[in-house]
């Protein structure tokens, strides 16, 4: 029972700033600007509608997303193999190579921003979405494979050597027994992997400018002459976060009993 | 487990290596050009050695920044850890109730790192937001964009807000590993709370901690969007990271040299500490489990 309380604290402490960033975005400027009030008076959909009818705004959600799903698309697929690799075999420089790849979660995007910048203008990727998918492969790909290893090192390495004997060949095996079961691993992978591309800003923003710009980029803009768009920001606000509550909705279990392979 | 040795894994790791060359050696190496040449332009550039190096060194600014981050990593990991574990094991284990505080908890990790400054400017805010506001009303003048202790208040709670939720989230999955048979070996033992915790939960989050804790520290010695929105790094540059001093320098003022020095020396500042990390859990990792075939 205590914990029950605690943990409602908790919620209700985690969910105020959300709360009133929701509250803010059903209001007109003069209203937020106003008075204080913890429910909009003149609840009003405006704000929303002016996102949602503009394609300079609504397109800076299709551009996030197009370009984190190309990143989970890129890190899963050469993270699979690499993963299953360092869980199943010893090689030369394994243990190097795997902290090497480490290093790369660790490199600050702010160090990379502008080499980025001038490796992809000169070969002509700048402002498109596979320059930010590339870009945030830096960190995401060393994420992946550490967690997947994790997962894969769980998966006892007698169930391949029975698939082998049963005669089945490396990519029918890979492919049908081996990823079925570690299909918790790989959600809770492509939950990590949304999350950390869909939030960064550093690199997203210095990587494009007008055609592919994130959502994030184009929020900065309701900064105007006149003061800060209070209602619009609010409003552009919530609906990044949107996404990521389907993202969690879909995976909560997999989170759940996620890490308890190989992890423990 | 019994690993086949095979260079063949080399096969696997190919496309992981590209990838990753792409995207961070080749990057790496333009850094690395520019911090050893003094740049005018495209085609007027002198090699200067250590130059930027030394100078960057002796940098107030840089070095203030580093202090700063460094109290910072630390004093966000002392309280999101301990704050984290706690969480987890409140959550309900199953049923509706779990589902929904684990979407619930979830939530302040996947918004965009500068909306969570939005957020927090809003909320922060002593006209319109609620925090702001209420503090007031307390009868404290707080004040973030004068007060250097608010500012550090604010962007700590602001961080334990959205970051606890990770290592929260971590833990809860740990635990979930646990088998019922643990607890009720436990209640037969008539163990008290405490013991159930040390002996028999802890051991078993040890794992997940390790990746809570690593990237926490790594994520939290990168932070930029954040502050930035929050407060510009002010009042003053009391607030300023490493990663806001470095944007400046080399996006805002364009000194490639010593912005390039500079990144070196942060990336290899973060690599230190983090291979000091790793190696020392690994080791502590590779201790128990030759106590444990010791003791069977």
């Amino acid at each position: 029972m205590k914990s029950r309380i605690g943990l409602t604290i908790y919620l209700v402490l985690l969910i105020l700033p959300i709360y009133w960033l929701v509250n803010m975005s059903f209001k007109t400027n003069q209203e937020i600007l106003g008075a204080l009030s913890f429910f909009p008076n003149n609840f009003t959909l405006d704000n929303y509608q002016r996102i949602l009818t503009d394609p300079s705004w609504y397109n800076g959600y299709i551009n996030s997303m197009t370009y984190v799903a190309m990143n989970m698309t890129i890190s899963l697929l050469v993270a699979l193999p690499a993963a299953y690799a360092f869980s199943r075999y010893k090689f030369v420089g394994d243990k190097h190579l795997f902290f090497w790849l480490l290093t790369n979660k660790m490199a600050p995007p702010a160090v990379f921003a502008l080499p980025f910048f001038q490796l992809y203008s000169s070969i002509g990727l700048f402002d498109t979405h596979i320059a930010v998918a590339l870009a945030h492969c830096l960190f995401n790909v060393a994420l992946a494979v550490w967690i997947l290893e994790g997962f894969m090192s769980g998966v006892p390495i007698e169930i391949d050597e029975t698939a082998y004997i049963d005669g089945y060949k490396f990519w029918n095996f890979f492919l049908k027994i081996y990823i079925p079961l570690i299909r918790s691993g790989i959600g809770v992978t492509a939950f990590f992997l949304f999350m950390f591309s869909w939030i960064e800003l550093l690199l997203a923003r210095t990587l494009t400018a007008t055609e592919s710009q994130p959502i994030q980029a184009i929020m900065t803009r309701t900064a105007g002459a006149s003061g800060i768009d209070w209602g619009l920001l609010s409003a552009a606000g919530v609906l990044t976060i949107l996404p990521g509550i389907f993202v969690i909705y879909f995976v909560r279990n997999h989170v759940a009993k996620g890490f308890a392979l190989g992890r423990t | 487990m019994n690993k086949i040795e095979s260079n063949k894994g080399w096969l696997f790791v190919l496309p992981v290596f590209i990838v990753v060359a792409f995207s961070a050696v080749i990057p790496l190496m333009t850094v690395v050009n520019y911090s050893v040449q003094d740049v005018f332009d495209a085609n007027t550039r002198f090699f200067t050695g250590t130059e930027w190096y030394r100078t960057m060194l002796n940098d107030p600014q840089l070095q203030g920044a580093l202090i700063r981050q460094f109290i910072f990593s630390f004093t966000i990991l002392a309280i999101e850890v301990p704050l984290g574990i706690m969480v987890a094991l409140m959550m309900p284990k199953k049923g509706w109730q779990a589902s929904l505080s684990l979407v619930l908890v979830s939530l302040p990790l996947l918004i965009p790192l500068n909306v969570v400054g939005t957020i927090w400017q809003i909320f922060t805010r002593t006209d319109i937001g609620l925090m702001g506001w209420g503090v007031r009303e307390l009868g404290y003048a707080y004040n973030i964009s004068r007060n250097s202790g608010d500012a550090w208040a604010t962007i700590i709670l602001m961080d334990v807000w959205h970051w606890t939720p990770l290592i929260a989230l971590l833990c809860y999955s740990g635990l979930r590993a646990i088998p019922e048979a643990y607890y009720q070996a436990a209640r037969i033992d008539r163990a008290s709370r405490w013991a159930v915790f040390r002996y028999i939960q802890l051991p078993k989050l040890t794992n997940v901690l390790v990746i809570g804790v690593l990237i926490r520290f790594m994520d939290s010695f990168m932070i930029y969007a954040e502050p930035f929105v929050l407060t510009g790094g002010g009042p003053g540059s009391s607030t300023t990271f490493l990663s806001q001093a470095l944007t400046a320098m080399a996006i805002g003022q364009f000194d490639l040299g010593p912005a390039a020095a500079f990144s070196i020396i942060y990336f290899l500042i973060i690599l230190a500490v983090s291979f000091v990390f790793y190696t020392t859990i690994m080791h502590m990792q590779k201790d128990k489990t030759t106590q444990k075939t010791g003791d069977s």
